[in-house]
């Protein structure tokens, strides 16, 4: 078991590769009443196009496969999880993202034994088609709630705007056509790919003895036996550098109009410092340009073609990237004609000045620090940031090198005309109030 | 498991410290209750944006932000709410604490400064903000406002809230109306301030690793609340329940909502609360509730079916996500789930899990420092002082009668259905 401390932060963390391949990360917060723990797999909804375990040809899986195996994961021959869970005291959850899949509990009381019900339930699959079947009902309202919530549709019309082919253009839990094709086959198909301990992590935080639970899970892990691990083999199409379409929007009964502006990455194979680097550079320059301190923002608002949910982000995993940013506005079409031209004005001709720079680092020194008082963040955070082979302590150091220049040049770089795109959420014409 | 509160009073302030060194920020938050009512909700809905907008030393937005920034990313919030018939005014600082910063300048009193100035110092022409602040804090409340009719789940809450309590002030929206945003005068707005520093309980939380004898200091010699009278309790509990009404929306939407409210006449202190949560928690609570399992898991009829407490006003609210086809059919289960509790069907089992749920939820409450201070301020506001441990002991003393005999209390008042326009 190694161990990182961080000195003026007053934190350490401790960390072991077990023998099969799980890393195991343990981050003790004495003070805590709860202990936080995550058991996450590198397997999302991209991961649509693979080599199944000892297999030698690449198969594609129905959409939303990923999330569908989340859901069926809780239940077993002898019930549900969450029964389980919250017999023990804890609350458990899961989520599915674009690149991960995680499982998690929080609890005050019987630690060690929600701890080993997390990494059992995760590692013993159980799937019938006839609860396969019966899952569709459930994750079909789910799919049709989030059809009527106008924020989710944004930010996915966005995101489908800019990507030609590649899986991240498909909405997380797919669509009630794409799951009802799931079979019992496919979910253990994709379990046996992506579940294995070297293709998975698991992050505990909370008044735990970092050596009392290593061994813990050591000994959970040393009673099962795993195939020997295997590189995971993924597919993904070529896909172009321009938007697929510049413009597109949606009507829906909402009150107010919503407007998002994407810029797609190009990155198509990127990790690590680069990654991070990246990563901060484009959030830093977004930050200057339209956070609550700027300029931009002052106008904006001022004007009223913002309110102060207007959000902006930047995300950039191994393969795919894009920055959004938008919100509420009453003209979508000038809010997106402004975006668009301040970055591209930006990118040209850069005003963005050291002295802004260094307020941004001192918010996010400040605002790295709050982050700290939450496991769920440490947890989740830690191990997105381990997957794409990035520290998360090292954020904040690396920000602080960031000069000027890079900064411009990242922008420069990003932001070119053809990768820009919009998309609206306008409310249906005609009786507005009823 | 205990609280370190210590209390001091001063005038019109009562300020609460809680020393832990559980964070590495310090939270300090300013609460100002005074009873909901139609004629000031929505002015006072606008004051806390107002104040944080614009203060004579930072008079725009830019300028409040970057001090922020420059105190190492403190964070500002203010938050409107109302806590049974109470209209509650939040601002709040959470600060680094500089002990985990290489830069060791002393931050709490930042944290301080920028309250008092919020507070007291806002940007004022004459007796009255600056109309162009006014104006823009009016249409982002009005943005805000309409946001709500959007979110189909928030809607349908607020909705059966509407009907059920009409004519009471629990029926207010903490954000008012639209219809009065639009009439709200300069005049009002400045009535609600003076009123919200003059006439408001005032309560101070703090929560950190903090000098308390230098915070206590500090707010006697800078924050001047007057001596006040305390705000009258609202009498949430002499409400005549007639026959069970229901109310019928429709809008194009694909998911419909389901929401039924029940009174109990059982708010925050009382005896049989504590036992009415646990009846809450069986109920709808949580994921091995009644509701859950059989309106979602079993009968596949819903996305989420759940129920709620409104501690300070007495009611169980269940909300409910449905495919319009299926109103009925969920209606039908919902009420089979009450009546179960209420026929006995409570489990050794069911009621162990419950409880552990709900400590394990009250403990990691206490993981955050806001909250810490909610909890703390759900009891001030009932005039019920929290004792954690005490807390727990009376968790862990109800049975299954106890929940059964709550269950008794539930009466149905209103179901609120939001459907699809398609018939």
């Amino acid at each position: 078991m190694q161990k990182q401390t961080f000195k003026q932060l007053e934190e350490e963390i401790y960390f072991e590769t077990l023998e099969n391949g799980l890393t195991v990360y343990i981050l003790p917060k004495p003070d805590f009443n709860k202990t936080f723990a995550t058991f996450t797999t590198k397997y999302g909804s991209i991961d649509d196009h693979f080599k199944p375990l000892g297999e030698d040809e690449f198969t594609r899986v129905p959409d939303g496969i990923a999330h569908f195996l989340e859901h069926k994961m809780f239940e077993k021959e002898d019930g549900d999880v969450f029964q389980k869970f919250s017999m023990q005291g804890a609350s458990a959850n899961a989520f599915t993202s674009f690149t991960r899949t995680a499982y998690l509990f929080s609890s005050t009381d019987q630690v060690t034994k929600n701890l080993e019900t997390l990494i059992d339930f995760v590692q013993a699959p159980y799937f019938t088609e006839e609860t396969v079947e019966k899952e569709k009902g459930i994750i079909g309202q789910e799919i049709t709630m989030y059809d009527d919530n106008a924020d989710w549709r944004l930010y996915f019309g966005a995101i489908q705007n800019m990507f030609h082919h590649h899986p991240v253009r498909v909405d997380i839990a797919g669509t009630v056509e794409s799951i009802s094709h799931i079979t019992k086959d496919h979910l253990y198909q994709c379990y046996h790919t992506f579940y294995h301990p070297s293709n998975m992590s698991v992050f505990i935080v909370g008044p735990v003895d970092p050596e009392e639970y290593m061994e813990f899970v050591r000994a959970n892990q040393a009673s099962k036996t795993f195939d020997p691990p295997q590189q995971i083999e993924r597919k993904f199409d070529n896909e172009p550098e321009h938007v697929k379409v510049a413009h597109n929007e949606l009507n829906m009964e909402v009150q107010v109009s919503k407007c998002m502006v994407g810029i797609k990455s190009i990155e198509k194979n990127i990790s690590g410092d680069e990654l991070l680097r990246k990563e901060l550079s484009i959030n830093t320059a977004f930050e200057v340009l339209f956070g609550k301190t700027s300029d931009y923002y002052t106008d904006l608002y001022d004007r009223g073609l913002i309110d102060d949910h207007f959000s902006f982000d930047f995300t950039q995993e191994q393969n795919f990237g894009f920055g959004l940013l938008g919100g509420n506005t009453p003209d979508p079409v000038k809010l997106a004609a402004e975006i668009k031209e301040i970055l591209l004005k930006e990118a040209q001709n850069p005003t963005i000045t050291e002295k802004k720079i260094d307020g941004v680092k001192k918010k996010n020194i400040g605002g790295f620090l709050r982050s700290l008082n939450s496991p769920e963040f440490i947890a989740n955070q830690f191990t997105r940031y381990a997957f794409n082979d990035m520290d998360l302590f090292n954020a904040v150091p690396t920000l602080e090198t960031l000069t000027v220049e890079d900064i411009h040049t990242a922008l420069k770089d990003f932001i070119k005309e053809d990768r820009i795109t919009s998309f609206f959420i306008v409310p249906k014409s005609g009786g507005e109030n009823e | 498991m205990k609280i370190n509160q210590t209390v001091s009073r001063q005038q019109g302030l009562s300020l609460r410290i809680v020393q832990t060194k559980k964070f590495k920020t310090n939270q300090f938050v300013f609460k100002f209750r005074s009873r909901l009512n139609e004629n000031d909700v929505t002015a006072r809905a606008l004051i806390p944006y107002i104040l944080q907008s614009s203060t004579k030393k930072w008079p725009t937005t830019a300028d409040f932000r970057s001090h922020l920034d420059e105190l190492y990313g403190a964070g500002a919030s203010v938050d409107v709410n109302k806590k049974g018939e109470y209209h509650i005014l939040s601002f709040a600082v959470d600060i680094p604490n500089e002990r985990y910063l290489k830069d060791p300048t002393p931050l709490a009193k930042e944290a301080l400064n920028v309250l008092k100035e919020m507070l007291f110092n806002p940007l004022l022409e004459g007796d009255s903000f600056s109309p162009k602040v006014i104006e823009q804090e009016k249409r982002t409340l009005k943005q805000k406002l309409q946001a709500l009719k959007d979110d189909k789940m928030r809607y349908a809450s607020q909705r059966l809230v509407e009907e059920m309590c009409k004519g009471e002030a629990y029926a207010l929206h903490p954000n008012g109306s639209e219809e009065k945003l639009n009439q709200v005068t300069a005049e009002e707005l400045y009535k609600a301030y003076r009123n919200m520093i003059e006439k408001d309980t005032v309560d101070l939380y703090v929560v950190g690793d903090v000098d308390s004898e230098a915070i206590t200091s500090y707010c006697q010699k800078e924050f001047h609340f007057p001596e006040r009278e305390p705000v009258t309790k609202p009498d949430v509990k002499s409400i005549n329940t007639t026959d069970a009404k229901e109310v019928v929306e429709s809008q194009k939407i694909k998911q419909g909502k389901l929401n039924i409210g029940y009174r109990t006449n059982i708010v925050y202190g009382d005896d049989d609360y504590i036992p009415l949560t646990v009846m809450n928690g069986l109920f709808g609570g949580f994921p091995h509730s009644k509701l859950f399992l059989n309106v979602r898991e079993k009968e596949s009829l819903a996305y989420y079916a759940a129920s709620r407490v409104e501690s300070h006003k007495g009611l169980v609210v269940v909300m409910s996500g449905v495919e319009p086809a299926k109103v009925e059919r969920a209606a039908l289960i919902i009420e089979e789930q009450l009546q179960a509790i209420q026929n006995g069907e409570v489990s050794e089992n069911e009621l162990n899990q419950t409880k552990a749920v709900l400590k394990n939820q009250m403990l990691e409450t206490l993981d955050a420092s806001r909250g810490i201070v909610e909890v703390l301020y759900q009891g001030e506001v009932a005039d019920a002082p929290v004792d954690i441990d005490r807390w727990f002991e009376k968790v862990d003393a109800v049975t299954a009668d106890h929940v059964i005999a709550a269950a008794k209390k539930l009466k149905k008042d209103t179901t609120y259905i939001l459907t699809s326009g398609e018939e």
